[in-house]
């Protein structure tokens, strides 16, 4: 249990270079979940994954830059919103209560406009994961790129496997203590940029930006960037590939997700098999195109053998397709012996059998529908947002309050929400009992309606008391259903709560 | 026998000695991350007695402060300090605003309604009710009867000064026990009381409300006035309306009238600030619907 392991790397110990193929070396290495290394506790193995050269490596590149580019840049985006509001495209305003999303504009009581977007992003990732497998944890999860940034960090470094595996082996001194402290200071870097971005979703960016490093940004700020570099050093620097395997849910949670008919970067046994390094002018038959090189587990980020099947460690991020592909090029065989393929086809393919797909099952059609719909319904919810919400809340202490006269009056608190960005002028009306009277604390009121102004992108709270007189209160039930009505006064929008009067008779 | 303890064969642990039925009892060590995170509970209790205050020394009415001089007492002061100064310019406002102004001030408002709430619960629900729904003997403030008048500045006076207080202008008024001494006799009580339930509008033996009608306007009409209808600078109260603060039946009625009732609110200038007074006559006259 004690000894460390550092896989392969090592021509040394197996005596000599071993040749895979004409000019394809064969790397020594075992992929790290293999039999003889699971324990009840297993020690981590240290991983140097290769550098592939490919159109998967090349997509992955593009996905880095492009998530980061926005992940870096979006706080940084202006959008005008008039007086007194934040000019902020994308921002989580705590301290104002607020969320806006360029031209949307979000209230704490519509939270469910999030609850929308959180279910957008589930089922869409189940469809995704049902259609093509993991190709949220190999392209677009933040564990991976933020991995693949930092590991390509240290390739810049510390150079690429082999020079990685030559000085881990070196004490730590001379050109590795440099070494390390460079990479060390460029992860540190990285993962402050990294916390210190994330912190600027929440506060109007170029303030915090000029007041972080001024000593003038709020102490949540310094917590958070300071929380997230932290976290951002240790999961992508340090613990990586352990993440995956061990923190995370969803390598447990994708395999209720994919069925046979889902795409996963597969090893197509029946074309590699048997497998054998392979001589120059040596025949093809009777042997698998499956030269044992290894360079699919070399470039592996989590350091398996993709070889030995679909994986729980597998993150699906096609590297060994790149790798191998190039080998097969090299060697003259057909590329694809790694590849994105089902797992029904793998099965075909291995009779002989044309191979078949099939993108309409059912789980991918009930997906389908239930992102329109709650897609459909957010859209229209935005589309048909009114900018005045009303709420109002009934006197329960005491209900009803019997006057001198014989008269019998409620009490309500009424919140007008103005969410527009001008000042509103309403009228507060009543529907539902004939001669009621209608008066709120501090305003003018004719009797039967009250005349209040609202402040823009505020809310408005007015008590007001409805009071039915004795000749009419005689006739009324216990609880009576009422309308209270707040309407523009150009008679633009208008809000309704339906409540009750309470009359006090039995 | 050695001193050492035996080693059981199969586990390769040591044994306590104990045996049951031949079952040897094992000494298995602590896991080594319990005891660390024991060690480490223990270093931690350490260096927090050296920081924090910990231990009470009874024979110097003190105890030992800790180097961070910590104290739960003056965080408390410190908050309150932090309180008043961001509670401070609203409360400056409310001061020196006019009470009818506050009203028309919808951010000034919010904030007396608040203060005036929270004041309430606090000093006047004890007698007046959560809400201010009133209880036998103590008035409903929901409603619109004021027996010393419910204009906000009305309200203000008698929460300054308070009824049958202790300020020198307290709000004052005594109605004579008629009964206890023996200003009227028994009969003219009872009479008395059927003219009251009939002026209020209840049924009641006409010919004793008329037998009581002179007696009325001798000894009750100076401060009820003639027509009954009370009169707010005495804080005599309307003997027409619905409402009856110590109960509209017979015998409370002539339990009044015998021996009068005499409730006493607070005086509550120096107990409460200025300041609080105003919100709790804003929230007051609000929950009275605002006369």
């Amino acid at each position: 249990m004690s000894k460390t392991t550092i896989i392969g790397g090592s021509p040394g110990k197996t005596g000599g270079p071993q040749i895979a193929a004409p000019g394809i070396k064969k790397i020594d290495v075992t992929a790290v979940n293999t039999p003889e290394h699971r324990e009840l506790y297993q020690k981590r193995i240290p991983i140097y994954p290769k550098l592939a050269h490919g159109i998967f490596r090349k997509i992955k590149w593009a996905f880095l830059f492009v998530l980061l580019g926005v992940y870096y840049i979006v706080p940084y985006i202006r959008w005008d919103r008039g007086e007194g509001a934040p000019d902020q495209a994308v921002l989580a305003d705590f301290s104002g209560r607020r969320f806006y999303f360029f031209f949307i504009e979000i209230w704490p009581q519509e939270v469910y406009y999030i609850t929308g977007l959180l279910m957008l992003a589930s089922f869409g990732l189940f469809m995704a994961t049902s259609l093509f497998g993991r190709v949220w944890c190999g392209y677009a999860c933040p564990q991976t790129v933020w991995t693949d940034l930092f590991i390509a960090v240290e390739r810049m470094v510390e150079g690429d496997r082999n020079a990685r595996i030559k000085l881990a082996r070196q004490p730590l001194k001379g050109a590795k203590l440099v070494k390390k402290v460079i990479k060390h200071a460029a992860w540190v870097l990285i993962s402050f940029l990294t916390g210190g971005v994330f912190v600027l979703y929440f506060h109007d960016a170029p303030t915090v930006t000029l007041g972080f490093f001024t000593g003038h940004a709020p102490l949540s700020a310094y917590l958070f960037a300071g929380m997230l570099t932290f976290t951002t050093y240790s999961l992508a620097g340090i613990m990586r590939e352990q993440v995956c395997t061990y923190m995370c849910p969803w390598p447990r949670i994708q395999g209720a997700l994919t069925d046979e008919d889902s795409f996963e970067v597969t090893y197509r046994a029946w074309r590699g098999e048997p497998r054998a390094p392979h001589k120059k002018n040596d025949s093809w038959d009777g042997r698998g195109d499956c030269i044992d090189c290894k360079l699919c587990v070399a470039v592996c980020p989590m350091g398996i053998d993709i070889r030995d099947g679909d994986q729980l460690e597998c993150i699906n991020c096609a590297l060994c397709i790149d790798a191998c592909d190039n080998v097969m090029v090299k060697i003259g065989r057909p590329k694809g012996l790694i590849a994105y393929d089902t797992d029904r086809n793998r099965k075909l393919l291995s009779v002989g059998k044309k191979p078949v797909y099939k993108p309409f099952r059912i789980r991918i059609v009930l997906y389908a529908i239930l992102v329109g719909g709650i897609a459909a319904i957010m859209v229209y919810g935005l589309m048909s947002r009114s900018t005045l919400d009303l709420n109002t809340l009934r006197d329960r202490s005491p209900t009803f309050v019997r006057l001198s006269d014989g008269a019998v009056r409620n009490g309500y608190t009424l919140k007008i929400i103005n969410k527009a960005t001008i000042a509103r002028d309403f009228f507060v009306r009543l529907d539902g009992i004939e001669g009621a009277t209608l008066k709120a604390i501090g305003l003018n009121s004719d009797g039967s309606s009250v005349f209040v102004s609202a402040e823009p992108d505020r809310v408005r709270a007015l008590k007001i008391y409805i009071t039915v007189p004795a000749p009419i209160t005689k006739d009324l039930n216990e609880s009576t259903p009422i309308a209270i009505i707040v309407e523009e006064v150009d008679g633009g929008e208008r809000a309704i709560n339906n409540t009750v009067f309470l009359s006090g008779n039995k | 026998m050695t001193d050492r303890p035996e080693v059981d064969d199969h586990s390769g642990t040591e044994t306590t000695g104990h045996t049951w039925d031949e079952i040897k009892e094992l000494n298995t060590p602590l896991p080594r991350w319990w005891m660390t995170i024991w060690l480490g509970t223990i270093a931690i209790a350490l260096v927090y007695m050296v920081l924090m205050p910990s231990w009470p020394l009874p024979w110097a009415d003190t105890y030992l402060k800790g180097l961070r001089n910590y104290s739960e007492r003056a965080n408390f002061e410190k908050d309150m300090v932090k309180l008043a100064a961001s509670r401070g310019p609203a409360e400056q406002k409310l001061a020196n605003t006019a009470l009818d102004a506050v009203e028309n001030d919808p951010e000034l408002l919010n904030f007396a309604m608040a203060a005036g709430k929270s004041a309430f619960g606090d000093n006047c629900a004890t007698c007046h009710g959560s809400g201010g729904v009133g209880t036998i003997g103590y008035p409903a403030l929901v409603d619109d009867v004021w027996l010393w008048g419910g204009s906000l500045e009305d309200i203000k006076f008698t929460i300054t000064h308070g009824i049958r207080g202790t300020s020198e202008d307290t709000r004052f008024s005594q109605m004579p026990a008629f009964g206890r001494d023996e200003m009227l006799t028994k009969g003219e009580i009872n009479d008395l009381v059927e003219y009251v339930v009939s002026v209020s509008g209840g049924e009641a033996d006409v010919k004793a409300a008329q037998r009581a009608q002179l007696t009325f306007e001798d000894n009750c009409s100076v401060c009820h006035g003639e027509t009954a209808k009370g009169m707010r600078e005495l804080g005599a109260p309307d003997l027409t309306d619905a409402d009856w603060l110590f109960g509209g039946d017979r015998a409370s009625i002539a339990e009044t009238i015998t021996n009068s009732r005499n409730g006493v609110m607070p005086t509550w200038s120096g107990r409460l600030e200025p300041w609080t007074i105003d919100a709790l006559a804003v929230y007051v006259h609000a929950l009275g619907g605002g006369e």
